[in-house]
């Protein structure tokens, strides 16, 4: 996926502010970018956007060598679907539904064939190593394995690109260590194109390169030379 | 997606919201309930009464004095005395009505009865001998009216159960003589309790030959009624005819426009009485399907805070790939299932419960009461239910369906 010269910005009455300032570059299938920024720095606005859940203001975005604003909403849908695999800060699981019928729940649109669907989800719940708390309910599960759940549910259409939002945001430091350690495994064992968002560089050294964000331009674009791994460098 | 994907989407939206979804029917429930009871109910008093009127039997005539009104300024005409009794003896005559097995001439009319102190208001029938059998009247214990006691305008009377024991305060009052009018009157016979489930009510009424009612307690020459019994029922068409032809040559009619009495067989009866309980329990029906209205408002209520309450679940839905038809379909079927749902319970409740009344009532007052389940009132309460369901639902669920996915999900 390209960007060139991206903007965002957004309208409430008569003043419009400038999120995203005209941002430029290429993230390459199976690479695993952090994007970092402080707090208002339009990180969550350039991964909805890259995520098709926003629309862009100005600029190009191309997915698959296809501008983002060609699509329709249905193709949008099919994307969101089949292509992109979100994990979001606050989990968003659905409450008093089970593990399995969590992670099922792209399953219901993706038109594949209802017998496949025990299948893939139960998988993908081995992935990210729960087998054991397949029948409970989210209110019983740890912040850390929540987060898990919703890996297995981005995983379970095995999507080109996992797009993680903060997904330690709302964990204690142990339990984020394995949620990286999660993600990082999907990229280097399954080859998944991963696109994270944190404002912490702890979090954000399990990625191969980081894209720095300050007021909504591109400050810094650089490769990690020393890549975390369970909490220690890779030499 | 198909089609039971999106069933089976909705029916886990609703179970997760069990105790809201069932609150929300609640109103569809009664709604169908009410017009299944109204229905049903309304059946079960039309079979009833239609009952009694054939069990006056299909061979019955009745001839009713006066012009029968053709407009609101003809009520007037029907207040005559055009029935007399050289009509009575015309109308016996084979000659004229070959196939009339009996002619009743009738007055009727209040009075207030007499005995020891005691009084009674009794609505009292005048006939003759053939009285007793037409209307199944025989007394127990006693003895019915006989010719001698029309012939000679005897002081006799029959009391209804009700009648004799409101008077006597419990003793027989077989042989008594009650006082009606001034005049006493010899008890003849009593008639065992009919109950309240008859056109007339026989066990405040007493009954006594004509001559008697017409010379002593009413003062009038002519008859309120003439019942004519037809031989047998293939006979009652021409023996209609006849009755028409006997009384304008005596008349002197020759424009049937102008005829000064009416004429009402069983099923004239039968098929104005069913209009009028037809009519009633429409209506009734219709003021329950109200309430399904009010019944879907609840719904719409509902569904609209289902969705605010589940606007991050909608939210997350579209950013895992749902489309917007996925999301309009999911809440209109979670709408529409609610409603089915009530609407069935409603026809198990309204058909239980009109069950339940026609035991009290057939077996509690005595009545010929019959259960009907309202087939197509069923039919029609599914239907409502169901439109109800996809029009109210409709607003909440394009609601839902045109939410951008990331504000829905930063829905606090």
């Amino acid at each position: 996926m390209e960007i060139r010269n991206l903007t965002k910005s957004y309208d409430e009455g008569e003043v419009s502010t400038l999120v995203l300032r005209g941002l430029d570059f290429k993230i390459e299938k199976g690479e695993f970018v952090a994007v970092m920024g402080p707090s208002g720095s339009g990180k969550s606005t350039l991964l909805h956007i890259l995520g098709f859940l926003e629309k862009q203001s100005g600029g190009e975005y191309l997915f698959e060598n296809k501008q983002a604003n060609e699509y329709s909403e249905d193709e949008i849908s099919r994307v969101r679907n089949k292509k992109i695999g979100f994990v979001f800060q606050s989990f968003n699981l659905l409450a008093r539904t089970s593990v399995l019928e969590n992670v099922k729940l792209p399953l219901l649109y993706s038109g594949l064939k209802e017998e496949l669907w025990d299948g893939l989800a139960r998988e993908a719940i081995e992935a990210v190593g729960l087998t054991h708390r397949i029948n409970h309910e989210p209110s019983q599960l740890s912040g850390g394995e929540k987060q898990r759940v919703a890996i297995a549910r981005a995983l379970v259409n095995n999507p080109e690109v996992i797009f993680a939002d903060e997904p330690t945001g709302n964990l204690d430091s142990k339990s984020g260590e394995v949620v990286m350690e999660v993600i990082q495994k999907l990229h280097n064992e399954m080859g998944h194109t991963v696109i994270l968002i944190t404002h912490e560089t702890y979090t954000a050294e399990y990625a191969e390169r980081i894209i720095r964000l300050r007021d909504g331009m591109a400050e810094s674009d650089t490769k990690v030379l020393n890549r975390r791994t369970r909490g220690a460098f890779i030499k | 997606m198909p089609f039971y994907h999106a069933i089976r989407i909705a029916l886990a939206g609703l179970k997760t919201n069990k105790t809201r979804s069932a609150l929300t029917i609640l109103g569809i429930v009664i709604g169908v309930t009410a017009i299944i009871m109204v229905v049903s109910l309304g059946q079960g008093a039309q079979n009833l009464i239609l009952g009694q009127i054939e069990g006056l039997g299909a061979r019955v005539v009745g001839i009713i004095p006066g012009r029968q009104p053709k407009g609101p300024t003809d009520i007037l005409a029907t207040l005559t005395a055009s029935l007399k009794e050289r009509d009575f003896i015309a109308l016996q005559r084979k000659e004229n009505v070959p196939h009339a097995q009996d002619v009743i001439p009738l007055v009727f009319g209040s009075e207030t009865a007499y005995y020891d102190g005691q009084t009674y208001r009794l609505t009292i029938f005048g006939g003759n001998e053939a009285m007793a059998d037409i209307y199944n009247a025989y007394p127990e214990p006693g003895r019915t009216i006989t010719i001698d006691d029309v012939r000679g305008g005897a002081d006799v009377v029959i009391l209804g159960k009700t009648a004799a024991d409101e008077l006597s305060q419990g003793q027989s009052l077989l042989g008594e003589r009650i006082k009606i009018k001034g005049r006493n009157f010899l008890v003849i016979g009593i008639l065992p309790e009919k109950g309240a489930g008859s056109l007339i009510n026989f066990d405040e009424s007493a009954f006594m030959p004509y001559t008697t009612a017409q010379r002593y307690i009413f003062g009038i020459k002519y008859y309120n009624r003439i019942i004519v019994r037809a031989d047998s029922e293939e006979n009652v068409a021409s023996t209609v005819e006849d009755v028409k032809a006997t009384l304008r040559e005596l008349h002197g009619i020759t424009d049937p426009d102008k005829d000064d009495f009416g004429i009402e067989t069983q099923a004239d009866t039968l098929e104005t009485v069913g209009t009028i309980l037809n009519t009633l329990t429409v209506f009734l029906a219709m003021v329950a399907a109200i309430s399904l209205v009010v019944g879907g408002v609840g719904i719409m209520n509902i569904m609209l805070v289902s969705v605010t309450d589940r606007t991050r679940e909608i939210g997350l839905r579209k950013a895992l790939g749902a489309t917007n038809r996925n999301i309009l379909t999911q809440f209109l079927l979670e709408a529409i299932i609610l409603t089915g749902i009530g609407g069935i319970v409603g026809i198990l409740l309204g058909a239980g419960l009109s069950f339940a009344i026609s035991l009290v009532i057939s077996n509690v007052f005595g009545l010929a009461w019959t259960f009907t389940f309202p087939v197509g009132a069923a039919f029609l309460g599914i239907l409502i239910s169901t439109v109800v369901g996809l029009i109210f639902g409709l607003y909440p669920a394009r609601k839902a369906s045109y939410m951008s996915p990331i504000d829905a999900l930063r829905h606090e």
